[in-house]
């Protein structure tokens, strides 16, 4: 374990944890030497409290940067490099914002407590168990590194000091081993079975949770401080006696006053950030079909949340709807209507239906009320949610944004994708298919859009949102909107990412599929309860930012249903923020216009906004179409829901499919949706100085990925293979915290499904028009052939997927900073430190795939390098190895590329310039494969065994270097495959060759007994001299 | 029960408007052709004579202003939805009076009025498409994005898409519906531009069928009690293609119904009526 930090007072609290619990000593040391780090954490954090975000929760040696700050700066020991094995996990202090799941055996505390409350709750966990464990596992390996990355985290002040609150408090309470339990949850499970955990559970530390529940009461209950917001979640859930509960979830109200969801996989503690343990229990993912709910109770609640929506306002509706839903409300509430109440009207008006009620509203209800006689509750909650789902803002989450002309806009959230409002007017809609990325940085949202069928590249649409926390807020509501509706499982986080970075935020629940599923299995008798006269007066937490779209432009009253409406509200004047830009950028290539000056960037902006076009006219992707009249059946709810009820019960991934009930898009089959994230700790006040006019608009360039065909190993051969691959690289920005208003910076990249955007080449996703489609696929091969590139003859089926991945990876991992603007850019080494650029991204992705290679081989030792290849070298690529021998050298494809925004299709279709001229940023791409002849005609069919591998990330100034180790056996013959990747970042004066000549130099010199079988240099370059304009 | 979206394409009532004599010279028009009044007004009475007859619709008949000469184009100065009615403003500023009477009618048959005030808002209800699930508004020479805005508001239920209209006078000059869910498009560039555009926006999927003439593309379609899908579309005689391709729909009933003169001063079938249903609720 990683213990370096133990100072005296840690030891002491460490020796206070051990001596609290003489019983388990060994869990306890553990504890200990892991409060020890925290503590440790927490003490450097305070030492270097004014310059950091907690949230840098990364991986050190996934993220060179930082591991770079740690050497720098921090006294971090090597050993902590070093992946521990099986040990519990430290607590890695997160943020509030910190996404990383903090899953570690927390289960097993979850269930553990379920057991004592209630067999239902414990089913449900058990229930849930499947992705709770999945969730669990990898993080746990990840987390190990974060503590140790957690000294050089950086960290605001008022996390610094909140934490050093919590510090405190543990210190003076002998409680502080709850904490440490939390922590070593994994391998204490065995404890929990013991009768002492009943000691220990005495001296847990509780808290008194209030929750307000769908019918405005509170709900009231104790947790332990530690607990983490499943087991919050599932005592309210417990308490309505709710199974259908992944449609819901909590929220609390953070520090700016802002509702959020709590996360149910991280402790409740440190995502309240204040003491106020005020939650609102409400609805997360609004099911499309309310009719496919399996219970009524769930229904009911839906119906609460709806009613809500409505009378605040959220969710607008025309008067005459306002009427039927206030009148279905009456009958499920209060029964049939009574001719013999006294004075109907004066008790309507007690009841809030809509924003702005009048007589003559509540005349109406009464009138349609009196026609529901014989209704029952359940059947008038049920033609409730069916005129209230069709409303169109119904479950549409909206967040305030800009597009990239600085014009207020809305984004709506919902089940099919992304809506983009103006005011009340819908002006476009994204689709999640259509999504190939969603990231946010500091605070600019970003979605990659697929190209459509005109369309040769990929774009991506920026949009500023008002800070940071509303972009990561923004980021975070998508990725789980996707999740839940698109996909049938959630991503696994287990998934073999040897580098992951920055945040590891994914939904964890189960998606609408699966509780689709689990509902179908419900076996209980129709519980019984109570539908109480709910007021539906604001409440106080619920209440929350009521944003409705006719708030975006201005703080106009929001008119209600009167039929005579107000017009006059104003919501012209779009607010324009001069020089705020928007940043659109393109993830594959890390390009920034370096040479352009601020004017030349102006221009640009102006230019890209007036070149708009549409990208996005491909009709949303769809089936097979039936026939028209087919459609209309199966469009109409009585069919949809008679058909999908038979998928639920025998066909769970069918019935994913047609979890969309009006729209029947494919969902993407077995997705391998994959989080990535990049995170960077910048100051905001640096971003926001940064220039008022730049636009790092670029574009991806969908050709020449590093493509790597696996060169197939001859029995003992072994080999090094290198890659080196030149990015352009942007700089950090100088952070310079100014205020204690700096927050961390942060990050993330969400690539809906990675799947899908792999075979782009081959799947048109619009079966539509088939004419038309053909065109497509043309173009796309057009483009695509870069991306294999003529691969050596030996290169077998799989490497080429293989390099397909990769380059997607490639793709997806770069990304740039934007903040090249900015005259700091010289890495200044005192600086680095609150700076980590992107493109190390580059490398971490290559690992995995090379974990799965079925190499055969023959065991040598573990050579471990950690090179740092010098920019000096002058070696030419030729020269390098006279054993290797250029197979193919594929010609360099120049791609230019170019960015198109578009947040409107209105402009989009009026600009009519063809793409090609609205070059923002040239890019050039390369890739090169050399490769030894003396691998040709390795048919290496049997896969070898995997014996082990391994995966090594360094990095210097400008280089990381990924080394990834694999060593298979196979037939009694070993094989060490060195597979290293070295990313070489740096502005125009890199002499790429030459590092490149120099990394193949040393690389020959640290394993001389092996050969070099292939080197594959992907270049990518900006054309800085092609701004014309 | 009369939900949202109930019966699309259900319609009791039809307002319509006289031909005034001023119409042959003055209406607005984009092309420069001569328009026989006689045979307008006959093509006109025929228009009518179906909305009554044929269909038995309640028809309200407005008379003709001479001072407005486009007055027969009705549906443009108001949108009716369910029991709501927008009077538009509409973006040629000859034409802004021809909602007054509009206005008083559509008060007589006890919808709620919602009235487009707004100074800088102008809206043609030739730019609104009604799907039946969501409206569709292009914006074009005669609609604004304020006027849209405004629709949104009086229409809250519905999301309201824009749809830039970049060639045409108005949205519908290329597009109607077919049927809930079938959109009928024409087969010029623009036209299917515009739809790529609404499938692109729609969370609904909708079929389409492209008729080659743009101008074809303008049908009316009901969904009445007794008579099923009704689609009055153009007759052979102006548009022989386009016909061909009405006469695959085997469910509905199709009517053609002349259009030759009015055309001539870019009046297309929908433009003559505003449709009403007034049993929309319970």
């Amino acid at each position: 374990m990683t213990t370096e930090a133990g100072s005296e007072t840690e030891v002491k609290e460490k020796a206070e944890e051990t001596s609290a619990q003489p019983d388990q000593s060994e869990t306890a040391e553990q504890e200990g030497q892991e409060v020890a780090n925290v503590e440790g954490e927490e003490k450097e954090k305070g030492k270097e409290k004014e310059k950091e975000g907690k949230e840098g929760k990364g991986i050190t040696r996934y993220l060179p940067t930082w591991f770079k700050k740690q050497k720098s700066q921090s006294q971090t020991s090597p050993t902590k490099e070093v992946p521990p094995a099986g040990e519990p996990v430290c607590k890695a202090t997160e943020g509030e914002e910190e996404p990383a799941p903090e899953v570690n055996g927390h289960a097993e505390e979850v269930e553990e407590k379920e057991e004592v409350k209630s067999e239902e709750a414990k089913e449900a966990t058990a229930a849930e168990s499947d992705s709770t464990a999945s969730a669990e596992t990898e993080p746990a390996r990840e987390e190990k590194v974060e503590d140790a990355t957690a000294k050089s985290e950086e960290k605001t002040k008022e996390a610094a000091e909140a934490e050093g609150a919590e510090e405190e408090q543990k210190e003076k309470e002998p409680q502080g081993h709850v904490e440490a339990e939390a922590d070593g949850g994994e391998s204490q499970t065995s404890i929990f079975q013991s009768p002492l955990r009943l000691v220990r559970k005495n001296k847990m530390k509780v808290v008194v949770c209030r929750v307000t529940l769908l019918d405005g009461t509170d709900f009231t209950c104790e947790v332990e401080k530690r607990a983490k917001g499943q087991y919050l979640f599932f005592k309210v859930c417990e308490h309505l006696n709710l199974l259908e509960k992944d449609y819901f979830g909590l929220t609390y109200k953070d520090s700016h006053d802002e509702k959020c969801w709590l996360d149910p996989t991280k402790e409740i503690k440190r995502q309240i950030r204040s003491n106020n343990w005020h939650f609102a229990f409400s609805v997360k993912f609004y099911p499309p079909d309310p009719s496919q709910l399996t219970e009524d109770i769930t229904r009911y609640l839906l119906c609460l949340q709806l009613r809500e929506d409505v009378s605040s306002g959220r969710l607008p509706c025309s008067f005459v709807t306002h009427a039927l839903l206030g009148s279905y409300t009456l009958q499920a509430e209060f029964g049939d209507y009574e001719p013999d109440q006294p004075r109907p009207l004066d008790f309507i008006s007690q009841l809030t239906f809509a924003p702005n009620q009048n007589k003559e509203m509540e005349e109406k209800i009464l009138e349609l009320h009196k026609s529901h006689r014989g209704m029952t509750p359940a059947q008038a909650d049920i033609q409730f949610l069916e005129n209230a789902k069709k409303l169109s803002m119904y479950g549409v989450d909206l967040h305030h944004a800009k597009d990239s002309e600085g014009v207020d806009i809305m984004l709506g959230v919902c089940a099919n994708g992304l809506l983009v409002y103006k005011d009340r007017l819908r002006i476009n809609r994204f689709a999640w298919p259509k999504i190939l990325k969603i990231s946010y940085k500091r605070n600019n949202f970003y979605i990659k859009i697929r190209p459509g069928e005109t369309e040769q590249f990929e774009s991506t649409v920026g949009f500023k949102l008002q800070n940071h926390r509303s972009a990561k807020k923004l980021w975070k509501v998508c990725v789980e909107n996707h999740s839940f509706f698109r996909l049938n499982a959630p991503e696994a986080p287990t998934k073999a990412r040897f580098l992951t970075l920055g945040s590891k935020f994914r939904y964890s629940g189960r998606t609408q599929a699966q509780t689709r599923l689990a509902s179908s299995l419900i076996d209980r008798p129709a519980p019984s309860f109570e539908r109480t006269s709910s007021k539906r007066i604001s409440r106080s937490l619920d209440g929350a930012p009521v944003i409705s779209i006719t708030e975006a432009g201005s703080e106009t009253a929001e008119n209600g249903r009167d039929p005579h409406l107000e017009l006059h509200s104003d919501s012209k004047s779009p607010l324009r923020v001069h020089g705020d830009n928007i940043y659109v950028r393109h993830s594959n290539l890390m390009l920034e216009d370096l040479d352009k000056t601020q004017d030349e960037v102006l221009k640009h902006q102006a230019s890209i906004s007036q070149l708009k076009r549409s990208f996005m006219e491909a009709p949303p992707p769809s089936p097979p179409q039936p026939n028209q009249w087919e459609k209309r059946l199966t469009s109409s709810p009585a069919t949809t829901i008679r058909v999908q009820q038979q998928q639920v019960v025998c066909a769970p991934q069918t019935e994913a499919a047609s979890a969309d009930y009006t729209s029947s898009d494919t969902k993407e089959p077995a997705k391998t949706p994959e989080v990535e994230i990049e995170e960077t700790v910048v100051i905001q006040e640096v971003s926001r100085a940064v220039k008022p006019g730049l636009v790092p608009v670029t574009a991806d360039s969908p050709a020449t990925p590093p493509a790597e065909p696996e060169p197939k190993p001859q029995d003992q051969t072994e080999m090094v293979e290198e890659e080196a691959a030149a990015v352009e690289e942007v700089k950090p920005v100088k952070p310079e915290r100014a205020s204690s208003e700096s927050e961390s910076e942060e990050e993330a990249e969400y690539q809906p499904n990675v799947a899908a955007s792999i075979s782009q080449t081959k799947i048109p996703e619009e079966k539509e028009e088939e004419e038309e489609q053909m065109t497509k696929e043309e173009e796309r091969q057009q483009v695509s052939p870069p991306v294999v590139p003529a691969p050596p003859v030996e290169a077998s089926e799989p490497a080429e997927e293989l390099s397909q991945e990769e380059e997607e990876a490639k793709k997806e991992d770069t990304s740039v900073v934007e903040e090249k603007k900015d005259d700091q850019e010289e890495k200044e080494s005192g600086r680095e430190t609150e700076e980590s650029t992107d493109d190390p991204m580059v490398t971490p992705e290559e690992a995995p795939e090379g974990l799965i290679l079925p190499d055969e081989t023959l065991v040598a030792k573990p050579t471990e390098e950690q090179e740092r290849p010098k920019m000096n070298g002058e070696a030419s690529l030729v020269e390098v190895d006279p054993r290797l021998q250029v197979i193919c050298c594929s010609e360099p494809p120049v791609v230019k590329t170019e960015m198109v925004t578009i947040s409107d299709t209105f402009a989009a279709q009026k600009t009519e310039i063809a793409t090609k001229e609205v070059p923002i940023v040239h890019t050039e791409t390369k890739t090169i494969t050399y490769e030894a002849a003396q691998l040709d005609g390795n048919g290496d069919g049997e896969p070898g065994v995997l014996m082990t591998a391994q995966t090594i990330t360094s990095e210097s100034l400008c280089t990381t270097t990924t080394t990834h180790i694999t060593k298979t056996l196979k037939g009694g013959l070993s094989e060490t495959r060195i597979e290293k990747r070295i990313v070489i970042t740096g502005d125009c004066d890199i002499d790429h060759d030459q590092a490149l000549a120099q990394a193949i130099k040393e690389a020959k010199e640290q394993h001389p007994d092996m050969s070099v079988t292939r080197v594959v240099v992907h270049k990518e370059t900006e054309l800085a001299e092609e701004e014309e304009d | 029960m009369a939900g949202l979206m109930a019966g699309f394409g259900h319609y009791t009532h039809a307002v319509v408007r006289g031909i005034p004599a001023s119409l042959a010279k003055e209406a607005l028009r984009t092309s420069q052709a001569e328009v026989d009044l006689t045979g307008a007004r006959t093509e006109h009475d025929a228009y009518v004579e179906v909305l009554r007859t044929k269909l038995g619709l309640e028809v309200v008949e407005l008379p003709a202003d001479e001072s407005l000469p486009d007055c027969v184009f009705v549906e443009d100065a108001a949108v009716v939805c369910g029991e709501t009615a927008l009077i538009t403003r509409p973006g040629a500023e000859s034409r802004r009076r021809e909602t007054e009477v509009m206005k008083e009618a559509l008060k007589d048959l006890n919808l709620n009025i919602v009235e487009m005030t707004d100074e800088n808002a102008t809206l043609d209800g030739g730019d609104v498409l009604f799907t039946g699930r969501e409206f569709f508004v292009g914006l074009s020479k005669r609609t604004n994005q304020r006027g849209a805005e405004i629709l949104a508001d009086a229409f809250k239920d519905y999301a309201v898409s824009t749809v830039p209209v970049l060639e045409g006078l108005h949205l519908k000059s290329f597009c109607s519906m077919g049927g809930p869910g079938l959109i009928i498009i024409g087969s010029s560039e623009p036209a299917q531009k515009a739809l790529k555009i609404m499938q692109q926006m729609s969370d609904h999927r909708y079929d389409k069928l492209t008729v080659p003439d743009d101008i074809a593309a303008n049908c009316i379609y009901m969904n009445l009690p007794d008579k099923g899908h009704v689609l009055l579309h153009c007759t052979a005689e102006e548009f022989p293609e386009s016909v061909k391709v009405f006469e695959k729909l085997k469910d509905h009933m199709l009517i053609p119904v002349s259009n030759l003169e009015k055309v001539k001063v870019d009046g297309a079938l929908t433009c003559c009526s505003v449709l009403i249903n007034k049993k929309a609720n319970i």
